[in-house]
């Protein structure tokens, strides 16, 4: 509903990565910057110069709290844009970072985050190549604002795209679902239980080295971050115009995630990763490329999780039940009930 | 993939599906038609459509949603006082997380804050105080809304908050009983109705003797259930069952967590707090004996009376049917705003912004792509 009397403005809704987000970048930024590029819509954008093929990506970072068990703002902020780098199919080769500083940041805690950044960029032997800082006045010291861009190599066999699924396709995820998501809602709530739940925050370099043999076959990757799985999905189910079925039996969530998750009322299906993959090929390739995944200590629970069906773009889940339940994407914030 | 005695669980579960939808099937050639079942609580409705039953027995079963999702009760005139409250430059509004989107008469919670409005999200009713102790010339507002499952918690915050003598803190409350308002509806029901599904949690606090009414008095089978998806399996199979067998009657099918007298310490603490009054539901209008108030001098800590506000009458929202949704006379489907006009984006009313609500459980776990 439009409320008349007063002029819309921008709410925390539209910047959870769902419905109110996809809006406002096709009602207000696409009019106006649309090109061939950013139309592709992708985690990244293809760039050809001269011979060679770049994927260009580019995320700010904005998390409460800024540290987390499992993490902080700094490495999330490496490996988001890595990860956008690395399931558009590209080797990521080099980084900026750019920050904005809020007035009252504790030195101490700046100099752990910056640290965290080098230490993460230096694991993957990327160079951060140029920055930039300024400082705001944010009115909360722990508003800390940092932006990552990367280029990367696209490999030279990829075509990474919705229009290239087919019915009989399986979707696999690389891991336990929903981790990052809820180690932050439990640390923002400060949640007194014994053991947090710690966010998978983790760079997925590895995937493109695992995958080789597979990757001119596969069809698809996104990591399932903002939104998590559910709307990533979806989103992938309305470009493809095919209809996506889950098995909620073989979702992995980590115990401590299901418990904070139910005690919240929010679902882990709309929990962020920060460490995973979805990635769908064909049904022939799929044992392989599972096999592949589990080599890799970061791909052990790698698991098909669902399939690619006829139909006009739903994501629906088989429920443990054997009932069915459709999925729609994220709208809203995920936020903790009353009762 | 799938470990053996997790395997073992779903086919124990698969039988029972299959048996209780021998039973609804029994049932609907008998009656000839649906076998028609409300479940009173918010949770149920979400619960159900998000196993699957809702889509699995839609055939046999309909489930129609009660009164019993906190936000969508909450009248216009509360929600509309309530961000009044918070747009205030000396208040701080904590508040649970599902008040944020509802849409107001002006403006939602969320949209306050976006214009400056302090609006803080708490997962337990004491960071208000917190809040409160951390901004000593803020006001800070705590939002006591809920039924008697949340009333306890608002009463040992405020037990807290006169123990610490914090005076920078109130309650807006609109806490609601569940047993007046399913008594309300059922007195104006106009539909077949086949049996009722009981909510859990409010029956762990009231006990399950406070829906005994519903059984004498409406003549109508009822369970108390809980909300994992065995649970949700076995009541079902228990209401249908009494439904077969015409047995009219509450039976418990929660005894792990629910007793017949309920919890006496939760009940007790709320008693020292808050007195039963008179109040003013969404759907409804005024339901006598519906809600709690701050009782004696617990009432300076109420907010209404420390700021004193003059708002306009809210009337419904345009075209907003939650009111009868709430009341069980219509389903999501048969609003003509669901679905395209009315979303969890762009929400018309507070059904379909809550978790619980029912239109928010029809969109995100029934819709089909079109």
């Amino acid at each position: 509903m439009e409320h008349s009397n007063h002029e819309a403005v921008i709410v925390s809704s539209h910047g959870d990565g769902g419905l109110m987000t996809q809006q406002l970048l096709q009602e207000l930024f696409m009019p106006f910057f649309n090109n061939d590029w950013l139309a592709q819509a992708d985690d990244a954008a293809f760039l050809q110069h001269r011979d060679e093929a770049l994927a260009f990506s580019t995320d700010s970072f904005v998390v409460s709290p800024l540290f987390f068990p499992g993490g902080d703002i700094g490495k999330l902020a490496v490996c988001g844009t890595v990860n956008d780098l690395v399931v558009s199919g590209a080797k990521p080769l080099w980084l900026s970072a750019a920050f904005i500083l809020p007035e009252g940041l504790s030195i101490k805690r700046l100099t752990r985050i910056v640290r965290s950044m080098a230490e993460t960029a230096r694991l993957l032997e990327l160079p951060i190549v140029t920055g930039d800082t300024k400082v705001a006045n944010t009115g909360d010291p722990e508003n800390l604002f940092i932006n990552t861009t990367g280029i990367g190599a696209v490999h030279p066999r990829t075509y990474l795209n919705a229009s290239r699924l087919e019915a009989g396709d399986a979707i696999i995820i690389t891991g336990t679902i929903a981790d990052h998501g809820a180690a932050i809602l439990a640390s923002r709530l400060g949640l007194d239980v014994e053991e947090l739940p710690a966010s998978d925050c983790a760079p997925l370099c590895y995937l493109l080295d695992t995958l080789e043999p597979f990757l001119p076959r596969i069809k698809m990757m996104r990591d399932p971050t903002r939104g998590g799985v559910a709307t990533t999905l979806k989103e992938i189910a309305l470009a493809a115009g095919l209809d996506l079925v889950l098995e909620e039996t073989a979702l992995k969530i980590n115990p401590r995630v299901q418990a904070i998750a139910e005690s919240l009322g929010v679902d882990p299906l709309y929990l962020a990763s920060e460490g995973r993959a979805l990635i769908i090929t064909s049904q022939e390739d799929a044992a392989g490329v599972i096999e592949a995944l589990r080599l890799h200590p970061q791909g052990k629970e790698s698991a098909i999780i669902g399939s690619v069906r006829p139909g006009k773009g739903n994501l629906c889940l088989k429920t443990n039940l054997g009932g069915t339940r459709m999925l729609q994407m994220l709208s809203g914030t995920p936020l903790p009930r009353i009762c | 993939m799938v470990s053996a005695s997790k395997k073992r669980v779903t086919n124990l579960m698969q039988e029972v599906l299959r048996q209780t939808m021998d039973l609804a099937c029994e049932i609907v050639e008998k009656k000839g038609r649906r076998i028609v079942v409300m479940e009173v609580c918010g949770t149920h409705t979400t619960a159900f459509a998000r196993s699957g039953l809702t889509r699995y027995f839609a055939r046999v079963l309909e489930l129609r949603s009660g009164s019993g999702c906190p936000v969508c009760v909450t009248h216009q005139q509360d929600i509309d006082y309530i961000v009044a409250l918070a747009s205030l430059e000396e208040v701080l509004m904590v508040t649970f997380g599902d008040m944020m989107r509802v849409p107001g008469s002006v403006s939602s919670l969320e949209q306050a804050k976006a214009r400056g409005a302090r609006v803080h999200l708490c997962y337990s009713p004491l960071e208000a105080l917190s809040w409160a102790q951390r901004y000593p010339r803020k006001q800070v507002i705590l939002t006591g809304i809920g039924f008697e499952t949340t009333a306890p918690a608002i009463a040992s915050t405020l037990l807290e908050a006169k123990k610490n003598h914090i005076d920078n803190f109130t309650i807006y409350t609109t806490l609601k009983l569940v047993p007046p308002a399913l008594r309300a509806l059922l007195q104006k029901q106009s539909f077949n109705l086949d049996g009722l599904i009981l909510p859990g949690h409010v029956c762990a606090v009231t006990g399950s003797k406070a829906f005994d009414f519903t059984a004498w008095q409406y003549g109508l089978p009822s369970v108390v259930t809980g909300f994992a998806e065995p649970d949700l399996l076995a009541g079902l199979f228990q209401l249908l069952t009494m439904i077969k067998q015409n047995e009219i009657s509450v039976r418990n099918a929660y005894p792990s967590v629910v007793r017949e007298y309920g919890n006496r310490k939760a009940q007790e603490i709320v008693e020292q707090c808050f007195a039963v009054t008179d109040f003013l539901w969404r759907g409804f209008s005024i339901i006598p004996k519906s809600g709690y108030r701050l009782k004696g001098e617990n009432s300076i800590f109420e907010a209404r009376d420390r700021f004193k506000l003059e708002l306009p009458q809210a009337g419904e929202l345009p075209g907003c049917r939650c009111g009868e949704i709430i009341c069980g006379t219509s389903s999501p489907l048969q609003c003509s705003l669901f679905k395209d006009l009315c979303t969890p984006s762009k929400p018309v009313g507070p059904c379909m912004v809550s978790a619980e609500g029912a239109c928010n459980a029809y969109f995100q776990h029934l819709a089909e792509a079109t």
